[in-house]
């Protein structure tokens, strides 16, 4: 299928689409959000760059294979349940926090890099078994 | 809404199992998601629905006041959805492979041989 | 003390996982490292082990949040012997793969999986939350179901369609009982649970929610009538997945049934009746199963059913005798099992069949080979002094103590058609002259394999096979082990109280 409407409003979205991912993995822990969502929707974003386009270009677009991001998204997470026990000698995955916020981001703390390990996974995951679903006819 | 909740469920668990019970590998799969859907209504309506008071504690308070929803049922589905968001992507894979491999959709055809394998 | 080491074993195995995704088709660099970090795991499993044993159950919280908010990770003695025996198996596995699994299976990431598998049972066995317990089985069976697929041959696409069915339902009945649960008590830590159950009036609703807990894990451990996805899908694919496959995974699904039925939903006569009936039907069934079949891989996977339900059956009969047998069976099971596999591969390996009308001659051509297969072998039989002789004396003693004969009589019945099974195995296959077959041109013999990778190949199986030894000559310290277990599970409340810290 080929549309250049489609095509068009698509070079627009992808970078809405992942900004406003990223913005849903920000707003995470306190209210509804997180790694999860966000990394679902950034998987949308690109799925629908494929459907305008084609895998080819998806994936030129991308850059690394989406399979990379899978260990680096779980080395962050598993690294961030290790953070506590390492600094504070708190038990495993214990949330902890800096003192200050800061600006546009709020409170950093190590839920904050778990969720951003959960975003690289998931879209890792997501992105490979549709590429090898489109790729595989 | 309890009852109306109650009946979804039974009718997803009854279309699921019978999806399941027929021949198709398509269907098994259409089948185990409906069943897992069901389950995940079932968690929700067993964990009691609690109208406009969602678990989060306001800034000004240390603790809850009056009623509130129970986060866990919430956080249990959430994690089941993940879950077989999981599951039901590799049943697709898998169930096209095999359609590639086997040539067909029969779960029939697909009983093994014993004498003509190694 | 103990409380600082219980996630060892689980982080090892993610940590070695994650390292095996980075070095992504780089095969060589990740069997080293599969292999060194599946012997330090053991290490850190013995470490975890040793601890328990002399300084007592310990409970950890995950995130720090308070027992029966949080997720509880709890190493009892049960817990700990079993990530100690799924580290030993582990590492057989591992080095046991470097030599067989080749190709294209290594190159789409089976090592990775495999420890992705490793830390899921681990986590399984020590997670103190049931719900917790839900998601470590997911991470199981969804690495299982890619390595039981991986390569894509077509016998194995057939068997993984049954073993992904039937899991899947499974897991979907385990998520009923647990809304059920949840709904009941409006809590899912264990230790917190055990206490309510008891003291619910309206019995009819907890024996729904208990038998779906049965069904569940039943069609994970493979019990009478559940179990008829593990003979089609167990022999399919390669021998390394099938020996992790029969030595761990039905175990889990025995482990949580002992644990949910001794925790939980505990001593009632209801629950104990059901428990031995399928017990006995279990024995009974898969005894028969193997009697007529020819493949030997289909003739262990057979067995592997027949053996649940010595386990079953112990578990119904509830007294410390019979629960102690059960616990030693259980770990004389996972590494008798594993290696049976192993000894099926290493078969395939010489002889290019696994068919008993095409083998014979073993004994003749390779007699020290066969003298080390004839270990695991003789230890599954249960011939004295070997490891399978011990527990089945602790059980029969357990069922003659609860006046229970029919049980008594079944596990008489359970040993003799393991015994008629392995002499036929053992005469068919190493006694009887070699029958004439054609030598396959495409196949790679073991006669042909290098030095190196025969050593490869024999060492886990010996490795193994010393162990049983241990098991079967160092009976007494088992025992001691078997009872302490028997007795923290008939008595509840130590669990209760460590993690709930009352």
């Amino acid at each position: 299928m080929k549309s250049s409407i489609l095509q068009t409003a698509t070079n627009y979205l992808l970078p809405l689409l992942l900004l406003f991912s990223v913005f849903i993995l920000l707003r995470g822990h306190y209210l509804p959000g997180g790694g999860f969502v966000g990394g679902l929707i950034a998987a949308t974003a690109f799925v629908l760059h494929m459907f305008a386009h084609s895998v080819r270009h998806t994936r030129k677009l991308l850059r690394i294979h989406p399979g990379y991001l899978m260990p680096i998204g779980l080395s962050l997470a598993i690294l961030s349940g290790f953070a506590p026990k390492i600094i504070s000698g708190l038990p495993f995955l214990t949330g902890i926090w800096f003192p200050e916020p800061i600006p546009v981001i709020g409170m950093i703390g190590s839920a904050l890099f778990f969720d951003t390990g959960v975003y690289l996974v998931v879209v890792g995951v997501s992105l490979t078994i549709l590429f090898t679903i489109s790729e595989g006819t | 809404m309890q009852v109306l909740l109650a009946i979804t469920i039974g009718l997803l668990y009854a279309a699921g199992i019978y999806m399941i019970l027929r021949r198709s590998l398509v269907k098994l799969i259409i089948g185990l998601i409906l069943l897992g859907n069901g389950v995940n209504l079932l968690i929700f309506l067993l964990g009691r629905i609690t109208k406009g008071n969602p678990p989060i504690i306001d800034e000004s308070m240390k603790a809850f006041e009056g009623a509130y929803a129970d986060p866990v049922p919430q956080a249990l589905i959430l994690t089941a959805i993940v879950i077989s968001f999981g599951l039901q992507s590799f049943a697709i894979v898998l169930i096209k492979r095999v359609y590639k491999v086997v040539k067909t959709d029969d779960m029939d055809e697909l009983s093994i041989n014993e004498d003509d394998q190694r | 003390m103990t409380e600082q080491i219980i996630l060892l074993p689980i982080l090892t195995q993610a940590v070695i996982a994650v390292v095996l995704l980075f070095c992504w088709g780089r095969i060589r660099v990740q069997q080293i490292i599969s292999i060194a970090g599946s012997a330090l795991n053991v290490i850190f499993a013995a470490w975890l082990f040793s601890s328990v044993w002399q300084n007592g159950m310990a409970s950890v919280q995950s995130g720090n949040w308070e027992a029966p908010f949080g997720i509880t990770f709890v190493a009892d003695t049960l817990s700990a012997t079993l990530v100690l025996l799924t580290a030993i198996s582990g590492l057989a596995v591992s080095i046991y793969s470097t030599a067989t699994i080749v190709g294209v299976r290594l190159k789409f990431g089976f090592l990775p999986i495999l420890h992705f598998l490793l830390m899921g049972l681990c986590g399984a066995f020590l997670t103190g939350d049931i719900f917790n317990l839900y998601v470590w089985f997911e991470i199981i069976i969804i690495s299982s179901f890619v390595l039981i697929t991986l390569g894509s041959e077509k016998h194995q696409l057939e068997g993984a369609v049954k073993y992904f069915a039937l899991n899947m339902l499974a897991s979907i009945i385990f998520l009923t009982a647990l809304g059920i649960l949840y709904g009941l008590f409006g809590t899912l830590n264990m230790a917190d649970l055990a206490g309510r159950i008891a003291a619910v009036e309206n019995r009819s609703l907890v024996y729904v929610c208990a038998l779906f807990f049965f069904v569940g894990f039943g069609i994970k451990s493979a019990v009478f009538p559940l179990y008829f996805w593990l003979p089609d899908s167990y022999h399919t694919p390669p021998t390394a997945v099938s020996a992790i496959f029969s030595g761990l995974l039905t175990k889990v699904g025995v482990y949580a049934l002992i644990r949910v039925f001794t925790l939980l939903f505990t001593d009632d006569v209801f629950i104990d009746t059901v428990l031995l009936g399928v017990g006995v039907l279990t024995i009974f069934s898969g005894g028969i199963g193997a009697l007529v079949q020819t493949n030997i891989r289909k003739i262990f996977s057979y067995l592997i059913i027949c053996h649940i339900g010595f386990m079953i059956a112990g578990l119904g009969l509830f007294n410390e005798l019979a629960l102690a047998g059960m616990m030693f069976y259980l770990i004389h099971d996972i590494l008798v099992k594993t290696n049976l596999f192993f000894v099926a591969g290493l078969i395939y390996k010489i002889k290019g069949s696994n068919d008993m009308r095409k083998l014979g001659g073993m004994y003749k051509t390779h007699p020290m080979v066969s003298l080390l297969l004839a270990i695991p072998l003789f230890s599954l039989v249960g011939i004295p002094p070997l490891s399978g002789f011990w527990p089945k004396i602790s059980l029969i003693l357990g069922a003659v103590e609860a006046g229970n004969y029919i049980v008594t009589g079944m596990l008489l019945f359970g040993s003799f058609i393991t015994l008629l099974i392995i002499a036929r195995v053992w005469a068919k296959v190493f006694w009887k002259p070699q029958v004439e077959t054609k030598k396959r041109p495409d196949f790679v013999y073991f006669s042909a394999f290098s030095k190196g990778r025969k050593f490869m190949i024999l060492l886990p199986v010996a490795m193994l096979a010393v162990v049983t030894i241990y098991v079967g000559f160092g009976a007494e310290h088992l025992n001691t082990l078997a009872e302490r277990v028997a007795t923290e599970l008939l008595d509840t409340k130590p669990y209760i109280q460590n993690v709930l810290g009352k």
